[in-house]
């Protein structure tokens, strides 16, 4: 039986963001809160792996208790245990102290109910882009990481290891690895099933676990949220707009003319 | 003396040309901190890479030669690059937001219990603290956050390819090398490659000096093709917004913004994008913009040198022309 834990994040749907044009500031309100695509893609993978190979998922989430509705999804995806790590003292992480914070979560609950063989993580969160909180809990487990898992081949479970592909700059890398290890997972790598109803209805009425910077879990306060987390942000501001160029309408200027002008400002560049 | 290190990335003995770039920019804030650059190279076989990375710019270079750094791995490769900053103890410290960079970047950070900031895209010394000024992106473009690290060494950050421009390779530029020794086994590595399959048609959008780039407005996949023909005239390659890419039309290598490639060719032609911020983002650096769009309020009309609002396809189909009489010419 394979144990499989899953990291989720909740995150604002970036495609939908407005920015205050006076304030330069997020306008939060109407943005409507989404799982992570990426971290989709790890669900429907450990669902995969579980309809496949039986196995146990155990999802985490660290944010607000708000992102108590994606642990809910997770639960569609058939999590079967799910864990929300919620406290003002977490707010304010960056990749460190995130990697910190989950980190010693999943200590915790291997001591508890035994060793992962995968942990699974979305490539990055849309909100962030930064693609650091994987490799960072890999490190702090002392397990292998692979990153951009965008296929999976064969999981030998009696030799322990699973062959996958990556997505490398040049081109696509077969991979084999030895259990446990993590695996940051891409788009290709798994598609999300369909839930049966009666996963939809324990979804409904699912409550996760409650972790705080207080218990269960022994954290050193010093390295959790803002206090935690050794970059700090400076300025915030509303990106520059390049200065306007010029602008010419087809239906009032003739179409020579504007050809003409492109040919010339493709040989001023040199490629004519 | 304070040491900007920049992170070589290597494959097969080929050196990313985004290394070169950060040497140029770690040049620069070496100077600001009357400083060094230092290029820091890993892998097997690798000793002959040297002088190339002396000749974009570094002072010094560290390398380390070992067996099981002749492909890149996770955990060999961060236990190099952190052996190394840990005796050495960089002020700065500079991975390409590569497939591989990204994957060793958050490892190294973690590693070293530092910061880490990630697709930065400006970089400046701040006079009075002497602190890095990270800035980059945040929440798809639509705002830019500065970050610093104030307490914590090196600072770290990772670049996307064509954010910064190349310097100038100077041939025979020398500097001074300290080979180093860690101990690395296979065991260890954890991950084995047993094969690899490379890209079928390399896409080099980053490093194209023309992209004939499409988006929603092309209507549809027929649309590329016409831009194709047009981006063969020209010598150049086909980038796209990630509305087309997402209706299918064309492949993700093509994608140019946020969640795409960044791109600084010497000529960007839009044909029918509206020219989000995310895509933006992804082409703001190009020398020469030239956008056409049936919508006047099109925001990639913003940016454009040349904004042309009208229907891109009698505008794609006279250039054509244009061009194929030019070059009969």
């Amino acid at each position: 039986m394979l144990r499989i834990l899953v990291s989720i994040k909740q995150v604002p749907d970036t495609t939908n963001i407005r920015i205050n044009p006076e304030t330069g500031t997020l306008i939060r309100e109407g943005i409507p809160s989404i799982t992570n695509p990426y971290d989709i893609i790890a669900l429907s993978f450990a669902c995969y792996l579980k309809n496949n190979y039986g196995g146990k998922i155990t999802v985490i989430t660290m944010g607000p208790p708000q992102a108590k509705s994606s642990l809910r999804e997770a639960v569609e995806f058939g999590a079967d245990r799910i864990i929300l790590l919620t406290d003002r003292k977490f707010a304010g992480a960056d990749t460190l102290a995130t990697s910190y914070t989950l980190a010693e979560a999943i200590k915790y609950l291997q001591a508890e109910e035994g060793p992962f063989d995968l942990y699974l993580f979305g490539k990055q969160a849309i909100d962030g882009d930064t693609a650091q909180v994987g490799p960072g809990v890999a490190v702090r487990l002392q397990v292998p990481v692979i990153t951009q898992t965008v296929k999976f081949e064969t999981l030998d479970l009696e030799k322990r290891i699973i062959r996958v592909h990556r997505k490398s700059e040049n081109g696509i890398e077969i991979l084999e690895a030895k259990l446990p290890v993590l695996l940051t997972c891409d788009k290709g790598l798994a598609e999300p099933p369909f839930s049966p109803f009666p996963l939809i209805l324990k979804a409904v009425k699912a409550e996760p676990e409650i972790f705080t910077a207080d218990g269960p879990v022994n954290y050193q306060r010093e390295k959790l949220g803002l206090r935690g987390s050794p970059t700090q942000v400076k300025k915030v501001y509303t990106p520059e707009v390049k200065k306007k160029g010029k602008i010419v309408d087809l239906s009032t200027t003739p179409l020579k003319k504007v050809v003409d002008e492109v040919i010339e400002l493709l040989k001023s560049k040199g490629i004519l | 003396m304070k040491e900007v290190w920049v992170f070589i990335e290597q494959e097969d003995g080929r050196i990313h040309p985004v290394s070169f770039e950060l040497l140029g920019v770690g040049k620069r804030l070496a100077d600001d901190l009357s400083g060094i650059c230092v290029g820091i190279l890993l892998g097997h076989q690798v000793s002959s890479l040297v002088d190339e990375v002396f000749s974009f710019g570094a002072d010094k270079v560290y390398l380390i030669e070992h067996e099981v750094l002749s492909y890149y791995r996770h955990i060999p490769y961060a236990k190099a690059l952190s052996f190394l900053a840990k005796k050495y103890g960089p002020e700065i410290l500079l991975l390409g937001a590569t497939p591989l960079g990204r994957d060793l970047a958050g490892g190294v950070a973690t590693l070293l219990e530092t910061g880490l900031t990630a697709d930065v895209t400006e970089l400046e010394i701040d006079k009075e603290t002497g602190n890095l000024l990270m800035t980059r992106p945040a929440y798809g473009g639509n705002i830019m956050a500065t970050i610093i690290c104030p307490n914590h060494r090196p600072q770290m950050a990772t670049v996307r390819p064509r954010i910064f421009p190349m310097p100038e390779r100077k041939p025979g530029r020398r500097g001074e090398l300290i080979v180093e020794r860690v101990d690395l086994y296979e065991e260890e590595a954890g991950v084995r490659r047993i094969g690899f399959l490379p890209k079928e048609k390399t896409v080099n959008l980053e490093y194209a000096e023309v992209i004939v780039a499409g988006g929603k407005g092309l209507g549809g996949k027929e649309g590329f093709e016409k831009l194709r023909e047009l981006a063969r005239l020209l010598g150049g390659e086909i980038g796209a917004s990630r509305l087309a890419v997402e209706a299918g039309w064309i492949s993700y290598d093509h994608q140019v913004g946020q969640t795409g490639k960044t791109v600084r060719p010497k000529v960007y032609l839009a044909f029918g994008i509206s020219g989000a911020i995310q895509h933006r983002a992804g082409m703001q650096n190009s020398d020469l913009i030239i956008a056409i769009n049936s919508d006047p309020k099109a925001p990639i009309f913003n940016i454009a040198d040349l904004g042309i609002i009208g229907d891109w396809k009698i505008l794609c189909d006279a250039l054509i022309e244009a061009i194929k009489r030019h070059k009969g010419n």
